[in-house]
């Protein structure tokens, strides 16, 4: 048993988990979004008084930022307790495209270049994290959601404007990937 | 306490997002390169449920928990903010890897760098909410 959940959860399983959580969400009366929570973070914080965009019933959103606690402790119990300690099973031809890069085969679930300690405390690692936070945040709201809001809710409401904003996801991943990336390793 | 449920719903995420390594960076790198099905299976499998289950909610017409009818709001129709957006949004993902859920379900897990990738996640939006009214949607 203890081996069974410990390895990593299928594909199948994982994604049926996710749709549960949006239907649960749904019988609640809320819907998933996460990203929504960057806005209420920004409302609580007191920013409303200057800009419109932050001025509103934040206090309403409270469930959501509850989700987003649970995220954190999740997270902590699966890396605590749920973990067999294996690196994740990327595939052979992404670990070799990787180390063109200089980025190391993983190790654990995250590779050391970008989220070690050192590396957040390097200048060129700073940057990197950074800039990625800044476009996922600005990116999240001018698109209106993100992951979960659009390519899970809005897909699933069958939205066109959520297939368009999962088609910029893919654009701007595959740009990054492909031609950033290895000008920036 | 009525908040508990959703701090429930909230740790399942974690531990869902966590177990599938759809946290892990390594893993939007395979997306990215089209190099295992691991990531469009979990994607698949959602949206292909929740296309399933939202149709079977808006036929028998479903209601919540405090038995309200379950409502979907049709999103703006533009093409313009969600396509820019979007792509701003895919450039960072990839880069860090994360998306706003996955940031602190690492945090969580204990890859505090994830802090720095969140924390600037919130001035982005930030940033966004002061330039809003200037950008084309």
């Amino acid at each position: 048993m203890r081996e069974f959940i410990t390895q990593p959860w299928s594909w199948w399983f994982s994604g049926a988990m996710i749709a549960s959580i949006m239907f649960f969400l749904l019988y609640f009366g809320k819907s998933f979004g996460f990203s929504s929570n960057l806005r209420t973070i920004c409302a609580a914080a007191g920013l409303g008084k200057k800009t419109k965009f932050f001025d509103f019933d934040w206090k309403a959103q409270r469930w959501n930022l509850m989700f987003l606690i649970g995220a954190i402790i999740g997270g902590w119990i699966a890396g605590q307790f749920l973990s067999n300690g294996e690196p994740v099973a990327i595939s052979a031809a992404t670990i070799e495209d990787l180390a063109k890069l200089g980025i190391s085969a993983p190790e654990a679930l995250q590779p050391q270049e970008l989220f070690s300690i050192e590396a957040v405390f390097s200048l060129k690692g700073f940057l990197l994290l950074s800039f990625g936070g800044l476009m996922v945040g600005f990116g999240s709201r001018y698109a209106g959601g993100c992951t979960s809001g659009h390519a899970i809710s809005g897909l699933s409401d069958l939205q066109w404007p959520s297939l368009v904003a999962v088609i910029g996801f893919f654009l701007g991943g595959l740009l990054m990937t492909h031609f950033i990336l290895p000008l920036i390793f | 306490m009525k908040y508990i449920k959703f701090i429930i719903l909230g740790i399942v995420f974690g531990i869902v997002m966590s177990k599938s390594e759809a946290i892990s960076w390594y893993r939007i790198q395979e997306m990215f390169r089209f190099q295992a099905f691991h990531m469009y299976g979990i994607i698949g499998t959602a949206v292909t449920l929740g296309v399933i289950g939202v149709f079977l909610i808006k036929k028998f017409q479903v209601r919540d928990f405090h038995d309200n009818p379950i409502q979907f709001f049709p999103k703006e129709k533009s093409i313009f903010r969600y396509l820019v957006g979007g792509t701003i949004f895919g450039l960072g993902w990839a880069l860090s890897g994360a998306c706003p859920g996955p940031m602190v379900v690492n945090i969580g897990y204990g890859y505090f760098a994830l802090i720095v990738v969140f924390f600037f996640a919130i001035v982005g939006t930030y940033l966004y909410g002061v330039v809003k009214n200037k950008l084309p949607h």
